[in-house]
C-alpha cells in the first residue's frame, strides 16, 4: 500500500459543513432507537391529554381560548418536543465529545477548528429540530389543530426553540468536567419549564403575580409562537417579541460556546 | 528554515496557569526521521505534542512546521499530520470501517478515495476481517491499529503518535511497531513520546530525553547511551529492606552506583568481571543480573529518577 506523502492542503470547503456531514452520516448509522422520542412521544402525549383529559375540559369549561382542548395543546407540543431535542442532544452527548470518548478532540487535529466543531455541531441539531418539526406539523395537521397559513412558520419556529435551547447548553456541557448538575437542570428547570410555560392551560389561568415567572421561562415564547402560528392569532409585534428572546438566546449561547469549546479543546 | 527541517520548535513554553508544563524547549526535526520525546509522565510530553500537532498553542516561543506557522495556518497544517492520540477516541457504536470513512470527512477527501483509502488502511492494520464489527467489541490493541489507521487517512507527511502502546500487551506492541517501521520506510516522519525506553531505543533514530518541561539531553539513542551511561550494567539485590547499606561497600567496584528501592545498579565496563570481584570479596546478593545499558539508564543518571516511578 502506499503511504507516501501527498499533499492534500484543500481546506476550501466550508470546514462547519463537513461537521455536520459528519454528524448526519453518524445519526445514519444510529437514528433507530431516536425515532421514538422525537415522533412518537408527542403522539402519545397529543392522544393521551388531548383527546383523553381534553375529553374533560370540553365537559367543564368548553373551548379553551376558543379551541378545543386538543387543537390548544397540539401547538405547544411542538415547542416541547423541539425543546427536548435540544436538551437532549446537547448535554451527555457533548460531553461525552469532551471528556469521556473524545471525539471532539479526535476532530480538533483535523482541519476542523473547534469554532467548525461546535457550528458543525448546532447546524445538524437544526436540521434535526427542520425535520423534526415538520413531521409534528403534519401530524398536529391531521388532528385538525392548523387554522392558518402562519402554520407554515412552525417547522422555522421549532428549530429556533431546539437552537435557544441547545447553543447554551453545549457551551454548558463543553465546559463541564461531570453530568454531575444535568440531572438537576432537568429536575429543577427543564421539567418545570415543560408543565407551567402556558403548555397545558393558558396564562391567564395563572395567578396574577405568577404570570411574569411563566413569561420568564424561554418555553413560554416558543409555546407562545407556536401558537400564534397555528390559529394565526395574536399581535404581529407580541410574536416578534418571542422571537428575539429565542433569537437572543441562541446568539448568547453561540457566543458562549466559541469560548468553552475553544479553551476545552485546545488548551 | 532549511529545506530538510519539517518542524522546528524555539523555546516553545507552554504554562496551564501557575503551572509551566513546557518550560523553553528546541526541536528541530528532519523530513523522514523517526523522532522521539522519551520522558517519564507529566513531563511535559502532551503538551508538547499538543502544540507541535497545532492543535494548541504555545504560551510563549515559536513553531514553524512545513515552514508554516500554527496560528495563522492551523488547518492547512492539520490537513498534513497524522495524529494518533493517547486516548484512542474511537466512535464505539459504529464498524471499524465507519470510523475511517467518517473521519475521512474532516479532510474533505471525495467519498470515493476515503472508501479506496479505508481499504488499504484496513488491510495495512491487519484489520481487514473486523471491518463490519462494532469498534466497541475490539480488543485494546486493535483499537489501537485503527486509531493509526484513522491517523493515515488523509496520508499525513508527519504521524504523530502520544504514547501508542502504552497498556497493550507485548505481542500487540510488536506488532504496532512493525507497522511503525513500514510507515518510516514508505517516507513518513514519525514524531513520538513514550515513557517506555525500549519503545525508543526500538523505533527512534533521534529523541530528546524530557524531565519536568525541560530537554535534558538529545541524541540518537545509541550515542545517548555511549555519553550518559557505561556499557555494562550489573543489577543487584540483597536480602535487606534498604539497599542504601551496601552503597559504601560497592562503591569501589563501579563507576556509578544508584541505589533503587528494590535494587542496587553498577555501572561498569564489563559486568562479568564486576560481578566476580563482588563474589571474591564476600558480598553476596540474594541475585544478580550483568545486562546492556539502556535509555532507562541516561535518564537515571541524568535525573537520578526512573522512567517509570
Amino acid at each position: 500500500m502506499k503511504v507516501l506523502p501527498t499533499t492534500n492542503t484543500d481546506v476550501s470547503r466550508s470546514r462547519w459543513f463537513r461537521s455536520w456531514g459528519y454528524h448526519a452520516e453518524f445519526y445514519a448509522q444510529t437514528w433507530r432507537g431516536s425515532v421514538a422520542s422525537s415522533v412518537l412521544f408527542p403522539i402519545l402525549y397529543l392522544a393521551s391529554l388531548g383527546i383523553g383529559v381534553g375529553h374533560l375540559v370540553s365537559h367543564h369549561t368548553g373551548l379553551v381560548d376558543g379551541q378545543t382542548y386538543l387543537h390548544y395543546i397540539a401547538p405547544s407540543l411542538l415547542a416541547t418536543t423541539t425543546m427536548q431535542l435540544g436538551e437532549g442532544e446537547s448535554l451527555w452527548p457533548v460531553l461525552a465529545a469532551v471528556k469521556w470518548v473524545r471525539t471532539y478532540h479526535a476532530a480538533a487535529t483535523t482541519p476542523l477548528e473547534p469554532d467548525d466543531i461546535l457550528m458543525g455541531k448546532l447546524a445538524w441539531v437544526a436540521t434535526r429540530a427542520f425535520v423534526t418539526a415538520v413531521l409534528y406539523t403534519i401530524i398536529i395537521g391531521c388532528f385538525g389543530a392548523l387554522q392558518s397559513w402562519w402554520c407554515l412558520t412552525l417547522p422555522f419556529i421549532g428549530t429556533l426553540v431546539t437552537v435557544a435551547f441547545s447553543a447554551p447548553l453545549v457551551a454548558y456541557a463543553a465546559r463541564s468536567q461531570s453530568d454531575a448538575s444535568f440531572s438537576t437542570l432537568y429536575r429543577f428547570a427543564f421539567v418545570p419549564m415543560f408543565l407551567f410555560s402556558a403548555t397545558f392551560y393558558p396564562l391567564s389561568t395563572y395567578p396574577g403575580y405568577l404570570r411574569p415567572v411563566v413569561q420568564f421561562f424561554p418555553l413560554y415564547h416558543g409555546v407562545a409562537l407556536a401558537r400564534a402560528a397555528a390559529f394565526g392569532q395574536g399581535a404581529i409585534a407580541a410574536q416578534l417579541g418571542h422571537v428575539a428572546v429565542l433569537m437572543a438566546m441562541a446568539t448568547v449561547g453561540i457566543a458562549w460556546g466559541r469560548r468553552t469549546m475553544r479553551r476545552r479543546l485546545t488548551d | 528554515m532549511s529545506d530538510s527541517h519539517i518542524l522546528e520548535a524555539h523555546q516553545l513554553v507552554k504554562r496551564f496557569g501557575d503551572f509551566e508544563a513546557v518550560r523553553g524547549i528546541d526541536v528541530t526535526i528532519d523530513r523522514g526521521e523517526s523522532f522521539g520525546f522519551l520522558g517519564p509522565n507529566g513531563a511535559g510530553k502532551t503538551s508538547t505534542m499538543r502544540m507541535i500537532s497545532a492543535v494548541s498553542q504555545p504560551t510563549g516561543g515559536t513553531i514553524s512546521i512545513f515552514g508554516l506557522d500554527p496560528r495563522t495556518d492551523g488547518p492547512e497544517i492539520r490537513s498534513r499530520l497524522g495524529v494518533v492520540p493517547q486516548e484512542d477516541s474511537l466512535e464505539l457504536e459504529l464498524s471499524v470501517r465507519h470510523n475511517l470513512e467518517m473521519f475521512g470527512r474532516y479532510f474533505d477527501l471525495p467519498r470515493r478515495i476515503v472508501r479506496e483509502r479505508a481499504t488499504e488502511l484496513l488491510e495495512f492494520t491487519q484489520l481487514t476481517e473486523r471491518a463490519n464489527d462494532k469498534v466497541d467489541n475490539l480488543s485494546g490493541g486493535m483499537k489501537r491499529r485503527l486509531t493509526i489507521a484513522r491517523g493515515l487517512i488523509n496520508r499525513p507527511e508527519i504521524l504523530i503518535l502520544d504514547e501508542p502502546t502504552t497498556g497493550l500487551d507485548p505481542q500487540a506492541r510488536h506488532l504496532l511497531w512493525d507497522r511503525l517501521y513500514r510507515l518510516k520506510r514508505e517516507g513518513v516522519t514519525l514524531i513520538i513520546t513514550t515513557h517506555y525506553m525500549d519503545e525508543a531505543e526500538q523505533l527512534c533514530d533521534r529523541l530528546v530525553v524530557m524531565d519536568q518541561g525541560s530537554i535534558v539531553a538529545e541524541g540518537a539513542p545509541r550515542t545517548l547511551i555511549e555519553r550518559f551511561s557505561t556499557r555494562e550494567v550489573v543489577e543487584l539485590r540483597f536480602m535487606t529492606d534498604d539497599h542504601e547499606e551496601y552503597f559504601d561497600r560497592l562503591s569501589p567496584f563501579a563507576e556509578r552506583v544508584e541505589v533503587l528501592p528494590d535494587r542496587i545498579l553498577l555501572y561498569v565496563n564489563n559486568g562479568d568481571d564486576t560481578l566476580r570481584d563482588v563474589h571474591a570479596a564476600n558480598i553476596t546478593p540474594s541475585s544478580a543480573l550483568v545486562r546492556r545499558s539502556s535509555l532507562e539508564d541516561v535518564f537515571l543518571n541524568l535525573t537520578g529518577r526512573s522512567l517509570t516511578e
